[in-house]
């Protein structure tokens, strides 16, 4: 499951909440996001460096770009070659330098966390794997990564990995691409811009789309006229603005929901207290 | 605003997605325009109604002139030329590698590389240098007196920041050396290569792949010299005197931390902080700490109604006190005394009017 959404939607928490849900569920699962960053651990309170089990049947994990390289070629190569090739500085720059490859290394260390049988010695099988996707570029780079790498280099071991890679992400019973997004008008923009993105990109529809921070709809049509007529007063501008405000965020929860080819979930603003566990349990019950 | 502007010839306006950053970015660009001066606003992906209402064509990568028009009917009126662009990101790297490439051939090879079409788009970080190398570009044309940039919507506006050092970091590194050197890896990649990191790579990428790499970087290389003077001018630019960042928040907890980082950042690296505006802001609205329901009632005839106002009011004031709150943390975390307090607008502020409304506040007296 990749959670995607650019900057400032909430797409973190969500992501968290939809591991809490799937852990609640039975589901063994991990939560990804990619290093550089530790919003997810942050949300959920753990250290990420490693697979850390944070709550019954929830893990998190950062994806470190070169950590996963390493493991690459330790696991791809006899070890003095992975060695020669790990300790190689020439090697190193040109897979800093290649464009691309931060997500292809990420997607793959995706697609390691959710095989039955894992590569890294040790380690147990996931249920689900959910993915905080990078903001950047909608995190459709991430997943046409595998699929232009394969591309490019047509024959030989990355090209059949990629398309080993693109084959589970471009499949949507193994797949599914949640996009968060505000009931405003430029993330919805950026929602079906997505929408369009991933199906001519990766070649997959959104499973889910989540509208996140709905205000309460707490006035009928006659009252907020009401409220118009009212005698001015601190408490009735307050309402005329939320009321304002929550009409403003329907309008553009209907455009979502006329314009996306996936199912819209929405979750409400949530005004204090603990938004991830409120979150999950608003979203257990949406799903 | 006014004085925070005065004499500057680039403004840059830095803060994470979703803050209001592009409409803020026209806003002040408008300001100055009318104001008399001839001034060009550079944005990466606008909402689209705020590109219809100033007439911004998605392509072509060059300014267009604003119809003055356009805002009068809103009470703006412009002295001096409002001009707007969109930035295509692809296509100004493109046009960067047509402007330094030494012949045709080197051009021709670097656009017709596979890894830089199908990749380029890709790179992170490649918006945010193209953002400033149009900027370097826009400024040496001696068409503007004022350029505004509204920075991309990167996450970490550090690589914003950062685009030119790495770009030059890299140039100059080793990196493209143990590529370029007569018998560096790019020689060897596309000619005929023995040593054991070449074969080993070989083995795993497949030899497409490996020669379409090589063929990216040896011609990157011919473009080496005009790109370490293009990043030196950008860098440059970005710490001359009459160059300003203005950071761009919501009282939100993560992008108030950006922004306090982003401010650290800057005085860090020497960057000129100019002001921080903080959008979409729920002021107290001098009522009392709990709605008197009982008054409520009386005037509004109606005592359902009165609770739901209640509702609305105590919400309305646990969001005024939470951006209370962010706002003394970023006075505090910043040290900006006074920054720029927009309200929470009611509608969208994607349009002309959501211009106007915003240009209120930043240029008030």
């Amino acid at each position: 499951m990749v959670v995607t959404g650019k900057g400032g939607v909430g797409k973190t928490t969500v992501a968290a909440a939809l591991g809490l849900v799937a852990a609640r569920r039975g589901l063994r699962t991990i939560v990804a996001e990619v290093a550089r960053r530790d919003d997810v651990s942050r949300a959920l309170g753990g250290e990420g460096i490693q697979e850390e089990e944070l709550a019954p049947g929830l893990h998190h994990f950062s994806i470190d770009p070169e950590r996963a390289m390493e493991l690459y070629l330790t696991d791809q190569l006899p070890p003095g070659l992975a060695d020669v090739l790990a300790s190689s500085r020439t090697f190193s720059y040109l897979a800093a330098a290649t464009p691309g490859m931060r997500e292809l290394l990420t997607v793959g260390r995706v697609w390691e966390l959710a095989q039955d049988d894992r590569r890294t010695p040790g380690a147990h099988a996931y249920d689900l794997v959910v993915l905080d996707a990078p903001a950047t570029g909608h995190g459709v780079a991430v997943l046409s990564a595998p699929r232009t790498f394969a591309q490019v280099a047509r024959v030989g071991r990355i090209a059949r990995q990629g398309r080993t890679i693109d084959a589970m992400v471009s499949d949507p019973a193994r797949t599914a691409v949640v996009a968060v997004a505000r009931p405003e008008e430029m993330p919805v923009n950026e929602t079906l811009a997505l929408q369009d993105a991933l199906r001519a990109e990766v070649g997959l529809d959104l499973g889910l789309v989540v509208a996140n921070g709905m205000l309460p709809q707490r006035f009928s049509a006659a009252e907020a006229r009401a409220l118009e007529g009212a005698p001015d007063c601190a408490e009735v501008r307050a309402a005329r603005h939320a009321h304002a405000r929550a009409a403003a965020q329907r309008a553009q929860l209907r455009r979502l929901r006329r314009r996306a080819r996936a199912r819209v979930a929405t979750l409400p603003f949530v005004f204090d207290g603990d938004h991830l566990d409120r979150l999950a349990r608003e979203l257990e019950r949406a799903l | 605003m006014r004085a925070r502007l005065e004499g500057k010839r680039i403004v840059i306006c830095a803060g994470s997605g979703g803050v209001g950053k592009t409409t803020t970015s026209a806003a002040l660009a408008m300001g100055l325009a009318a104001e008399g001066a001839r001034v060009a606003v550079v944005t990466i992906d606008p909402a689209r109604r705020l590109a219809d209402a100033l007439g911004v064509d998605e392509l072509g990568n060059e300014p267009h002139l604003v119809d003055p028009e356009r805002l009068v009917g809103h009470g703006i009126e412009v002295r001096g030329e409002l001009w707007a662009m969109m930035l295509d990101a692809k296509r100004t790297f493109d046009e960067l590698i047509e402007r330094l490439a030494p012949d045709e051939r080197s051009r021709d090879e670097v656009l017709s590389n596979r890894i830089y079409q199908q990749l380029s788009s890709a790179v992170a970080g490649s918006q945010e240098f193209t953002a400033v190398a149009k900027l370097y570009e826009l400024d040496r044309s001696g068409l503007y007196d004022v350029l505004v940039l509204d920075t991309p919507p990167s996450r970490n506006a550090l690589d914003f920041l950062d685009a030119p050092d790495r770009l030059t970091g890299f140039l100059e590194g080793r990196a493209l050396r143990v590529f370029l050197a007569p018998t560096g890896l790019a020689a060897r990649v596309v000619g005929r290569g023995t040593g054991v990191v070449f074969s080993v790579l070989k083995r795993l990428t497949g030899v497409d792949l490996l020669d379409d790499l090589g063929v990216f970087f040896r011609s990157l290389g011919g473009l080496l010299e005009g790109f370490k003077e293009r990043a030196a001018g950008v860098k440059a630019l970005l710490a001359d005197e009459r160059t300003t960042f203005i950071v761009i928040t919501s009282p939100e907890h993560e992008p108030v931390e950006e922004a306090i980082f982003f401010a650290g950042k800057l005085r860090d690296a020497g960057m000129p902080f100019g002001g921080l505006v903080v959008n979409r802001f729920h002021p107290l609205d001098g009522g009392p700490p709990e709605a008197d329901v009982d008054a409520l009632t009386a005037a509004l005839g109606d005592a359902k109604l009165a609770a739901k106002v209640a509702r609305a009011y105590a919400e309305e004031r646990t969001l005024a006190q939470r951006d209370q709150a962010a706002l003394e943390h970023l006075r505090r975390e910043t040290g900006e005394d006074d920054p720029i307090v927009i309200p929470q607008l009611d509608g969208d502020v994607h349009d002309v009017d959501g211009l106007v409304a915003i240009h209120r506040y930043l240029f008030a007296d």
